[in-house]
């Protein structure tokens, strides 16, 4: 069986369709790879819920700016014709529907294009949601980079999310280990496999039916 | 002359009450006025709501005073993270109460109560559980759930320049919820790292406005909450 993409393969392959001059809000874990691999000739501008836009790669250590920080709290940089601005003007971007792409992780996605990615429910735990449900119902489009399956073989592309939900038909594209897969009016349909990866692997471990390649 | 500068921290902290419900300035780390929140534990008022994003990290600022038992009730978008252990566990002990806002929502409540308006529509949350029990209205055929203001007896700011009228500027990143909270709350207590002259700052650079400032106390080396947990400090 193959391995398909790996993350930082699968985040070159985002990068791909995030036109040129986007403004762009990117996710913890694979969708912070994005940044690295964006195509020769195109510009993204990347926001930060807290409060920037232009946001720059990481900086050596001996040269961190404390005040400098992204919605991870890691801290950053800014690159030459960035802008700071308070929290309320920065959800309106997002909210207000200026932010173009953003690209999220996930726990589950649905083929209506529901999206789970900030709790599991479950009654111990601490409920987070940061700014999730604000960018998943502003920003126009919603793309999904996962793995196909958890750790344990579960299908995260599903007939309907078993999690809360952070909003619901939201998600238009979503890119895994094994293929681009598009949220459609007839639920899951492939647009591109990986290298290697044939159909019946994708229909195989995918939780709700999917269409093939047109 | 308008002069709201103050000459010590205690005395800047000194009226806020058992009970008082008092927003934090900063978003983790970055823009966390440490200073105003360890004179508010040596203060010891209790039984505070806190609104800030977060909860604190490590056993210092604002992890700290809810450490030593101070707050009852946190309103925040995202209670944990991989430095905070002290909300956690009190949470877990059913000792604290938390109220859940999207991080949006929670910037624009703090927004609408500065700017005087009760009330709003936002689509964050339709469709989850965040969403129930709220009054709902569909506006060009999308639905819109309503959200109230969010109001405060005092706020504890941080800044880079202030002026005696109150006038403020912020560094980068640090800016974040400040200067909303500047607005919504009764009282505003902040903390500058630079003090300079009315008039010295642009009229054009001025972030907050220095009508939503009441007090204003200079801190010149103000500590940084990652650098204390480097340390590994805590507070008192």
């Amino acid at each position: 069986m193959s391995t398909g993409w790996s993350r930082e393969e699968m985040a070159a392959r985002a990068a791909l369709d995030i036109p040129d001059g986007s403004y762009v809000n990117l996710g913890i874990g694979i969708p912070e790879l994005v940044t690295r691999f964006v195509p020769e000739g195109r510009e993204f501008i990347y926001h930060t819920e807290n409060g920037m836009l232009g946001m720059g790669p990481p900086p050596a250590d001996a040269d961190r700016d404390l005040d400098l920080m992204n919605a991870g709290k890691k801290y950053v940089t800014a690159v030459p014709g960035a802008a700071y601005f308070h929290h309320a003007d920065s959800f309106s971007m997002i909210r207000g529907g200026h932010i173009d792409v953003c690209v999220l992780g996930t726990m589950q996605v649905a083929s209506n294009g529901d999206i789970a990615n900030w709790s599991t429910g479950a009654p111990d735990a601490i409920p987070a949601v940061g700014g999730a449900m604000d960018l998943v119902q502003g920003v126009k489009h919603i793309y999904v980079i996962t793995q196909h399956t958890t750790r344990t073989g579960e299908p995260k592309l599903v007939e309907r999310c078993s999690y809360p939900l952070t909003g619901p038909g939201v998600v238009s594209r979503i890119f895994t280990d094994l293929a681009v897969v598009d949220v459609t009016d007839n639920g899951f349909q492939v647009v591109e496999l990986a290298p290697g990866v044939t159909f019946a692997e994708v229909e195989s471990k995918t939780g709700a039916p999917i269409l093939p390649p047109a | 002359m308008i002069n709201k500068m103050y000459s010590s921290i205690p005395d800047a902290v000194a009226d806020i009450p058992d009970g008082a419900t008092v927003m934090v300035g900063g978003f983790g780390a970055s823009g966390s006025p440490i200073e105003l929140i360890h004179a508010l534990i040596d203060q010891g008022a209790r039984n505070l709501t806190v609104i800030n994003n977060n909860t604190g990290n490590g056993d210092v600022g604002l992890a700290a005073l809810i450490g030593n038992g101070q707050v009852s009730k946190m309103i925040c978008s995202f209670p944990r993270s991989s430095q905070s252990r002290v909300f956690p566990r009190l949470y877990k002990e059913g000792r604290i109460e938390l109220e859940l806002v999207p991080q949006g929502t929670l910037a624009e409540r703090i927004r609408a109560a500065g700017a005087g308006i009760p009330a709003f529509y936002t689509p964050t949350t339709v469709g989850t559980v965040l969403a129930e029990g709220k009054e709902s209205r569909e506006f060009e055929g999308r639905t819109y759930v309503m959200e109230p203001w969010l109001k405060a007896d005092f706020a504890l700011i941080k800044c880079e320049v202030a002026d005696p009228l109150g006038n403020l500027t912020y560094n980068k990143t640090a800016r974040n919820f400040s200067p909303l909270m500047c607005m919504a709350a009764a009282t505003t207590i902040v903390q500058t790292k630079k003090r300079v002259a009315a008039g010295e700052i642009d009229p054009e650079h001025v972030i907050t406005p220095g009508i939503f400032v009441n007090r204003i106390v200079e801190v010149p080396d103000p500590v940084h909450e990652d650098t204390l947990i480097a340390e590994g400090r805590s507070y008192p």
